[in-house]
């Protein structure tokens, strides 16, 4: 079975973002990018499900701008079999990335589908979900644990309250939780192997696919500061402070 | 043309996510109707119908509803939106594992987790940990979106709206319910607690012992850091975060927590933030209103001590 990963390029979670003076975005010109965390666990998710037998052949797939191409090397070089780009200019919300990666499902027939299950730029989490619609396909979101049996897959998924269990049938849609797995490092021989393989291009056009915004963003803005609080000296004071605020 | 909500609810009582989501839905002036999918919702329907600024209750019975699947759930939303200008829910795990399923059938976008509505297709979303907040139009012909429950509050009683049964589509029989774990307690639910004590990975074996018995005092809930959770001192429904719950009570007591800005977007509109951390440069000082350099293993049962009094 076929294993398709979606990876997306973010900046980078250690990463202190600024706002552009013009209040239009999020700089993002000379900021260190990385894949999106969750992805990264997709990813390695998809390597061990070939380790087991499960999977045969992973694909990852990026979407954007040429650079993308960035994190499609990093999921080479953790041990993706291909990549492809799909590449698409200016801003792409999750339901455009549906109907791109949608477009990239039918070309490839995978029987799992990863993703993460949220970009930690936008924080949508919305992509796998939206995809497994368009595709007609069973969903399982913020996956912390995944088995395959036969024809279906198996999906522990972290919810409010405890986790919950269910299970698909293939192929499926699968979004990474914090908990499914924790990423392999990456060998730096590995990353220069990586750089010499081959990445698939197409673009939105050439797949036929209208992945334009549906949402205008008309502004951004840093949240308002707190105001700065005081270092106290004792637990006593502490628990006074606390009085006197009528918390406690 | 009106607004849809999806209502969440345990058989018996609606989430308070859902009340909080009733309030959101009032900025479009528009009569609020509110879905409720289940087994048998009689009695909850009964409780629905009461919550002040909701027009009608649509009950949709199902067996498949028992444990409502995204691909059912979508599948009942689609077939009643396109008479609706809004379909809103609470950002909780249930509603965000099934409305962009839902939008993406519609073909229009989401917004997840809104936290101010601005004008009747204008809103306000944290983007990167809350870090940025990003004021977005939509220009679809239906609304369908998440909001951020802290920034709500809750719809009182008092109201009388109709109740209507509506049959349900066929079941999809793409997906199956398997089993669940939950993870009991006798505290308040997190997401809606007065108080939280929530600590890090410092914490180790110890975390209920040092924090339970603050939080047993203060009638809290406990919340933790992804380290807490993800080394197992902790379950994983009490993560709070960019990627966990995000909570806003009254008191949020922090110890041992570094304060990392995925950290700190779960809970950094709290009321009153205490912090107790040995190292006087953690981040968490940023934010808190009391700052307290101290071992916590020390601090916390003296805290506790001193509370009591
Ligand atoms: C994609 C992504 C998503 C994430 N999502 C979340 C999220 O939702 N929620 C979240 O919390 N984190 C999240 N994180 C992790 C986050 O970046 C931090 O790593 C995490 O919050 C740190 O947890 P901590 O404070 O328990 O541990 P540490 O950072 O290790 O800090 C421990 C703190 O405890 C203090 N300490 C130690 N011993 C004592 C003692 N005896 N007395 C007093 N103080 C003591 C130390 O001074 C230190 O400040 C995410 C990270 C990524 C990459």
């Amino acid at each position: 079975m076929k294993a398709l990963v979606a990876v997306k390029r973010v900046v980078d979670h250690n990463v202190q973002v600024h706002i552009k003076p013009d209040g239009s975005g999020v700089e993002t010109a000379g900021v260190k990018m990385s894949i999106n965390p969750f992805d990264e666990i997709a990813v390695e998710e998809a390597l061990r499900l070939k380790e087991r037998g499960v999977v045969t052949e992973i694909v990852a797939v990026t979407l954007g701008e040429a650079v993308a191409q960035d994190v499609l090397r990093h999921a080479l070089a953790m041990g993706a079999d291909r990549a492809v780009l799909v590449e698409a200019h200016g801003e792409l919300q999750p339901l455009g990335v549906a109907k791109l990666l949608k477009a990239v499902v039918e070309r490839e027939q995978p029987g799992l589908i990863l993703l993460g299950k949220q970009a930690i730029d936008d924080d949508a989490g919305q992509a796998g979900q939206m995809l497994a619609a368009l595709l007609g396909a069973a969903q399982g979101t913020f996956a912390s644990a995944v088995t395959v049996q036969g024809d279906e897959v198996e999906v522990v998924r972290e919810v409010d309250g405890g986790t919950e269990t269910v299970a698909l049938k293939l192929p499926a849609v699968l979004t990474a939780d914090l908990r499914l797995n924790e990423p392999r490092f990456v060998k730096l021989p590995n990353l220069m192997m990586a750089k010499k393989k081959p990445i698939e291009q197409l673009t939105a056009d050439g797949l036929g696919v209208d992945a334009a915004p549906r949402l205008k963003r008309l502004k951004v803005a840093t949240p308002p500061h707190r105001a700065p609080g005081v270092k106290v000296n004792s637990v006593a004071e502490l628990a006074q402070k606390l009085r006197e605020a009528k918390v406690v | 043309m009106s607004v849809l909500i999806l209502a969440e609810h345990d058989g018996q009582h609606l989430k308070q996510a859902t009340r909080q989501a009733v309030t959101a839905a009032q900025a479009w002036g528009l009569p609020v109707h509110l879905l409720l999918l289940g087994a048998d919702t009689a009695a909850v329907a009964g409780h629905a119908a009461q919550v002040a600024g909701v027009a009608r209750v649509l009950r949709v019975d199902a067996p498949q509803f028992e444990h409502p699947l995204a691909e059912d759930v979508a599948a009942a939303i689609v077939n009643l939106a396109r008479d609706y200008k809004v379909v809103l829910a609470g950002h909780t795990a249930f509603a965000k594992n099934a409305l962009p399923r839902a939008a993406a059938l519609l073909d229009v976008a989401m917004l997840a987790d809104v936290i101010a509505i601005t004008a009747p297709a204008t809103y306000v979303r944290p983007v990167y940990a809350g870090n940025v907040l990003a004021t977005v139009e939509s220009s679809d012909p239906i609304q369908v979106l998440t909001v951020r429950t802290t920034a709500f509050a809750a719809a009182e009683t008092g109201g009388a709206a109709e109740v209507v049964t509506l049959a349900a589509p066929a079941a999809s029989g793409l997906s199956r319910w398997v089993g669940e774990t939950r993870n009991v307690s006798d505290r308040p639910e997190l997401a809606t607690a007065r108080v939280v004590i929530s600590g890090g990975r410092s914490l180790g074996e110890r975390f209920e012992e040092v924090l339970g018995p603050l939080a047993q005092l203060l009638n809290g809930a406990l919340g933790a850091t992804r380290a807490a959770v993800d080394a197992g001192f902790a379950p994983n429904d009490i993560q709070i975060g960019q990627t966990g719950t995000v909570v806003a009570p009254e008191l949020y007591i922090a110890a041992g927590v570094s304060g990392a800005a995925q950290h700190l977007a779960g809970m950094k509109d709290s009321k009153v933030i205490v912090a107790i951390n040995h190292d006087p440069d953690a981040a968490i000082f940023q934010v808190a209103d009391y700052g307290l350099v101290a071992d916590l293993f020390e601090a916390v049962p003296q805290l506790t001590a001193a509370l009591k009094n």
